[in-house]
């Protein structure tokens, strides 16, 4: 398919009214030499260009995405038609930056507030903040507060973050982000944290444990209790990655677990779309701990109205202003509409789910652990890899067969992993045909193993050369030479 | 209301597969002493009742008055065919292109987002989008920290204060050294934005070759529209340009999604935060689109990694090119243009005013009034417009300075009726 700037003829797309006012020009040394080469198409060229695109790519609207971790479940259309009304787009942000301004943006100060107070009641927490942008710079908040918290209480030997092994990568990154050394504990043969191996690494210079629970084994920490518990006789704090929250919503709650910072990912738990890899949200909870230390300004309410506060001991500003605002309007529209039992079917059909998908498969592809999965199972494709079917091959064997692939090679923990996260809102028929495609799969992974390492055949491309694009370094057109 | 299809059926029967009598078995690995007790969320309610309570919320929220509130955010036209374009599910409802084979058009419109932002900036290498304006500043600073090994950050005056105080926050126990002014001497970068946060238009060339002397980087952080006519940070021999890139089709959404655009140059490239997108090709020699240069992120080098950030704002790059493309070369420079013209036709009318620049401006500009800058923007309210920034608000000017911005969109009646109004408000 040409790029669209393979397509210019000199043409316009949208044209302003002619100049209502005198020209003006900027002195010439100011100006750029030669306009931008940007595209010079029709309004129908630029249609047409970018449906072809858009039919080059798959969503959860058009096929089941098993993305382990990533919680791709549907994302219900009111929640799009919510964010759309005109009171909330064409809201300045600056509004907020005057008192004289506060009165004209009070639906939207009302909605944070609300918001905030739902997500942290969810989770356990005495408060929540939408300002951070992701879900990683919603760890990079929680780390910052927690490094506020211990310089406050006179704790500069405390420089040191635990992340098990089985983390994502966020996690060791935000926090090395933060200014803190990283220290990984290692995963027990049950593909839960070492106990032994925690204690030892659990010193005193030990500032905070980044933990997701059920971990990106998909297994619940048995233990997650006594860690709390031993961080904090040591004056650690426990941050909660937020990533596999659908697994527990409404049955237990972060807060209770004993985490003291926690982030949310608004585009998983709570069916805000995933554009492609964003814009996303990460709001951050605390709990009584961390509560002074929240970013700011922060929504107050004064009486009928609503007003801004700097709290006192804030980390000060993580985002310009209120995070990805109509990403939390979403947000709070779909936790409204789902309300008390909503919320609870939620976590109990994505768990069921994932171990009606277990139970098919595990006779065909070997379970990566052996205990209770939650809301994603793991198998190692080690077994295929030694007949030449690699995790990869199964991976694009499955687009083929019209899915979406599972997470693979991820975490780094499992060899030849397939991380399969089915969510909640997928239908068991949709889940059979992908067991059956699975079980398709490995079946030829005995007689013909050759069709599955060359797959996919039916994709707009094959396999790429991944090799070559780093090498040769193409990501600009023309070529930067 | 829920989006969960499964019968009593479909669970009995997935049930009974599992080998399980109930699906709370499936949670027995959760210590019961740690099982919700009880909680305070609101019931349920239907999509037609959801949407009217949260139309409520929107109904108190004023987006009638007419705006002249700038800031680093600003009320550009956006074609319609941005939001049907980006309103295809097969884009807004994908992640990240893990799977290139089912991800080209995702990967395909990421790289001509990054071609987009190489040719408005005369860089050669753009990312795939990072959050915001604010968050691409600090990515900026490590990022020339990671080049030059140093640890001093040169904060020039005309840097956003909101930007200023976003990278106070992210750096806050980081040993970074920040400073203000724009002197290079033993820096990792100088940090500057044109035009400046008051609206004034600069030629930093100068000061480009001053930080290459001093072995610093130079960070330019503009405005995208007014690249429409103005001189480019590429241009000026910049290493690092980012940008607040929520102009090129974000609507103002009260600050978020926005779109945080990045560039460099070629030999800094590896050491760029973000995503890549690359073209290469496939076993049967077909053009085609990857992630590339992924050992610099955080799924591969973890703490090493040269950001944390997984997630973007994908789509938002999205709806730039789009909006980018719609213009397009002349609808881009026509855009600016009128932005710059009618911001000058309206200095003309504010004789009553001080003005705060002594030298060229593009669309926005400051002003002292005669009376208080947020006494006067109350009293606009009732004559229909967002007056402007009270620049005291922000720690950016004195009680009577008011920062004011134009664009495209403000008519000569808007721009005549506003200058009468506001002579009127700030005089009496």
């Amino acid at each position: 398919m040409q790029l669209i700037y393979e397509k210019c003829r000199g043409r316009r797309a949208t044209r302003l009214d002619p100049l209502d006012v005198p020209a003006a020009a900027l002195p010439e040394a100011l100006r750029r030499a030669r306009a931008a080469e940007l595209p010079e198409v029709s309004e129908l060229d630029v249609v047409r260009h970018f449906t072809h695109l858009s039919q080059r790519n798959a969503g959860v609207d058009d096929r089941f995405y098993p993305l382990g971790s990533c919680t791709m479940k549907y994302n219900p259309k009111a929640m799009e038609t919510a964010a759309g009304h005109r009171g909330f787009t064409q809201l300045h942000p600056h509004l907020s930056s005057a008192a004289a301004y506060l009165p004209r943006c009070q639906g939207a100060l009302a909605l944070i507030h609300e918001l905030e107070g739902l997500l942290a009641e969810i989770a356990g927490m005495h408060a929540a903040s939408l300002q951070p942008i992701a879900g990683a710079h919603g760890e990079l908040t929680g780390a910052l507060m927690i490094a506020a918290y211990h310089r406050d209480h006179g704790n500069a030997h405390k420089k040191i973050i635990l992340v098990p092994d089985s983390a994502h990568g966020t996690n060791p990154a935000s926090a090395a982000m933060a200014g803190f050394r990283v220290v990984q504990i290692p995963s027990n043969a049950h593909g839960l944290i070492d106990m032994q191996r925690f204690g030892e690494a659990m010193t005193d210079e030990v500032a905070g444990i980044m933990l997701t629970c059920p971990n990106t084994h998909g297994l619940f920490e048995p233990d997650v209790a006594r860690i709390a518990e031993r961080a904090h006789a040591r004056g650690a704090l426990l941050y909660y990655d937020g990533a596999n929250l659908n697994a527990i919503i409404g049955q237990c709650r972060p807060g209770d677990l004993g985490f003291d910072v926690m982030h949310y990912n608004l585009h998983k738990t709570f069916a805000t779309p995933h554009g492609m890899g964003g814009p996303g949200s990460g709001p951050v909870g605390v709990g009584e701990r961390l509560l002074p230390y929240l970013p700011g300004p922060r929504v107050v309410r004064r009486g009928d109205a609503y007003a801004l506060e700097m709290p006192e001991k804030s980390i000060g500003r993580i985002a310009a202003f209120f995070g990805n605002f109509l990403i939390a309007v979403r947000a709070y529209a779909y936790i409204r509409t789902l309300g008390d039992e909503g919320l609870r079917e939620i976590s109990r059909a994505a768990v069921i789910n994932a171990n009606y998908i277990h139970a098919r498969l595990k006779d065909v592809y070997k379970p990566a652990f052996d205990g209770r999965f939650m809301h994603e199972c793991l198998f190692t494709a080690a077994p295929q890899a030694e007949k030449g079917v690699r995790a990869l091959d199964i991976a694009k064997a499955l687009l083929d067969c019209g899915f979406y692939a599972p997470t693979v090679y991820f975490p780094l923990t499992v060899k030849e992993c397939l991380m399969i996260e089915p969510t909640e809102t997928e239908t068991k028929e949709t889940l059979d045909a992908f067991c059956d495609a699975m079980i398709d799969i490995a079946r030829r992974v005995d007689t013909d193993p050759e069709s599955l390492r060359t797959a996919p055949h039916t994709t707009p491309v094959g396999r790429l050369d991944e090799v070559k694009a780093a090498r040769e370094l193409n990501c600009a057109h023309p070529p930067c030479g | 209301m829920s989006w969960v299809p499964m019968t009593a059926a479909d669970e009995r029967a997935m049930l009974d597969v599992i080998g399980v009598e109930t699906a709370e078995d499936l949670f027995a690995a959760i210590p019961a002493e740690l099982r919700m007790q009880a909680w305070q969320a609101p019931p349920g309610m239907s999509e037609m009742a959801a949407l009217d309570h949260v139309a409520g919320f929107a109904e108190r929220n004023d987006p009638r008055p007419v705006c002249f509130l700038g800031g680093g955010y600003y009320d550009h036209f956006i074609p319609a065919a941005v939001d049907a374009l980006a309103g295809r599910s097969e884009f807004y409802t994908a992640y990240t292109p893990y799977q290139p084979e089912c991800s080209q058009g995702a990967l395909q419109a990421i790289y001509e987002y990054q071609t987009a932002v190489c040719r408005l900036t005369e860089m050669e290498f753009s990312n795939a989008s990072l959050y915001d304006g604010g968050t691409a500043v600090f990515e900026a600073a490590t990022m020339a920290a990671r080049v030059t090994g140093r640890r001093r950050v040169v904060v020039h005056d005309s840097v956003n204060p909101v930007y200023r105080r976003m990278l106070a926050t992210h750096t806050a126990n980081l040993d970074f050294d920040l400073a203000q002014g724009d002197d290079p001497a033993g820096a990792a970068c100088v940090i500057v934005q044109n035009p400046s946060f008051l609206g004034a238009v600069h030629d930093y060339s100068a000061l480009a070759e001053r930080c290459h002397a001093a072995k610093a980087l130079l960070v330019v952080s503009f405005y995208p529209i007014s690249l429409g006519l103005m001189k480019t940070p590429g241009a000026m021999g910049a290493d690092i340009a980012v940008a607040e890139g929520q102009c090129l089709g974000m609507p103002l959404g009260f600050g978020g999604p926005y779109l945080g655009i990045m560039a460099t140059r070629k030999e800094y490239v590896r050491k760029m935060p973000g995503r890549i997108a690359g073209m290469t090709v496939d076993a049967a020699g077909r053009r085609g689109f990857v992630l590339t240069l992924q050992t610099r992120e955080q799924h591969i080098r973890r703490d090493k990694a040269m950001s944390n950030i997984c997630s973007n704002q994908a789509l938002c790059a999205l709806r730039a090119l789009l909006y980018l493309s719609l213009l397009g070369k002349e609808g881009l420079r026509e855009t600016a243009e009128a932005c710059h013209a009618k911001a000058e036709y309206l200095k003309g009318r504010l004789h009553f005013a001080g003005m705060l620049n002594d030298g060229p401006t593009f669309n926005e500009f400051a002003v002292r009034l005669p009376r208080d800058a947020e006494d006067t923007v109350a009293a606009m309210l009732d004559r229909g417009f967002y007056a402007g920034l009270p620049l005291a608000t922000l720690e950016a000017g004195g009680p009577q300075d008011l920062m004011i911005a134009v664009t495209e969109k403000r008519t000569r009646a808007q721009l005549d009726a506003f200058a009468t109004a506001l002579e009127e408000v700030s005089c009496s």
